[in-house]
């Protein structure tokens, strides 16, 4: 079993890294680009027949006191 | 006094802050990451550097680390603590200070003197700096961009906890002044209780003359002054 968590910086947050990429892509010719948020991706991995809403709220907690900064950034959770 | 540093695996400016405490005429000493209590301390510094090798995120994981707790207790307890530059972060990241610190908006890493303005006398860690005085310190970070949301940064208005910010050489708050994008130019911050702050600059790296620069030592005269005071208090 494994978890995803991925970790996107809050709109409010000024993103340079996110604004420099989107320039680099446009220089490249790539059209239509409005916007990229650059975050993080974790993995966890789960011992097998871990019970799943017990894995959700325990993983929940985790992200919001460790791997992500309320303050600045969301994340989004995916148990699979 | 006696001054106890927070030492992390990776902390770099701790030697320097023992140093700038004892020139300036107190004792201080090392405290370990791993201890679980502070001993006989009268403010807490949390110094600079790459604490954790600033994994996930910087101060993440320093937060954690048994002596934080205690210095949990030492602030709730109304004991002074400073956090410069990474130290700012760990207490950020601790929800000792409020915002966050995050990439300096042009990526860069930047080494470099600035100038900072004192926002209020009214701290611990303010009180003596001159009236006007606009302190030449030097500042080295690549994640030193003060965020905060709206609101927040509206409390820290009225609570008067914005405490340094950074300007050109006359003082004026200017974007070019500004080296990493900090909202409202701030390079230093107070909780609301008025006992715990942090600052990206490193004033112990400028307390004498050879370093370039002595504006660093009014912050330390400052905490020298509270804590003189809250000594005498207690002695009434």
């Amino acid at each position: 079993m494994k978890a995803k968590i991925i970790i996107t910086p809050k709109k409010a947050v000024l993103d340079p890294q996110g604004i420099t990429v989107k320039t680099a892509l446009e220089h490249m010719g790539y059209t239509g680009v409005t916007g990229v948020h650059i975050g993080k991706y974790i993995e966890i991995d789960l011992a097998p027949g871990t019970d799943k809403a017990a894995a959700s709220k325990a993983l929940n907690e985790a992200a919001h006191k460790l791997l992500s900064n309320p303050v600045i950034e969301d994340y989004r959770l995916e148990i699979e | 006094m006696n001054f106890a540093v927070l030492q992390f695996p990776a902390s770099n400016c701790d030697q320097d802050a023992v140093h700038a405490v004892r020139l300036l005429g107190h004792s201080a000493r090392l405290v370990w990451h791993k201890d679980a209590s502070l001993g006989d301390t009268d403010c807490v510094i949390v110094p600079g550097g790459f604490s954790y090798g600033d994994y996930l995120r910087c101060g993440a994981i320093a937060r954690f680390s048994p002596v934080m707790q205690a210095v949990k207790q030492f602030a709730d307890n109304g004991g002074l603590v400073l956090g410069i530059c990474n130290g700012f972060q760990v207490l950020t990241e601790a929800g000792l200070l409020p915002g966050a610190l995050i990439r300096n908006r042009d990526l860069q890493f930047h080494c470099e003197n600035i100038f900072l303005k004192t926002a209020t006398n009214d701290s611990p860690f303010t009180s003596q700096i001159p009236a006007g005085k606009i302190l030449r310190v030097p500042i080295a970070h690549g994640e030193g961009c003060y965020f905060a949301d709206e609101e927040t940064l509206a409390k820290l208005k009225t609570n008067n906890q914005i405490l340094w910010q950074y300007c050109d050489a006359t003082g004026n708050l200017t974007d070019p002044a500004n080296p990493n994008g900090a909202l409202q130019n701030i390079a230093g911050i107070c909780n609301e209780k008025r006992n715990v702050a942090g600052l990206m600059p490193h004033p112990e790296r400028a307390c004498e003359p050879l370093l370039g620069s002595d504006d660093g030592k009014w912050i330390f005269e400052s905490i020298f002054a509270a804590l003189k005071n809250k000594t005498v208090a207690a002695a009434a």
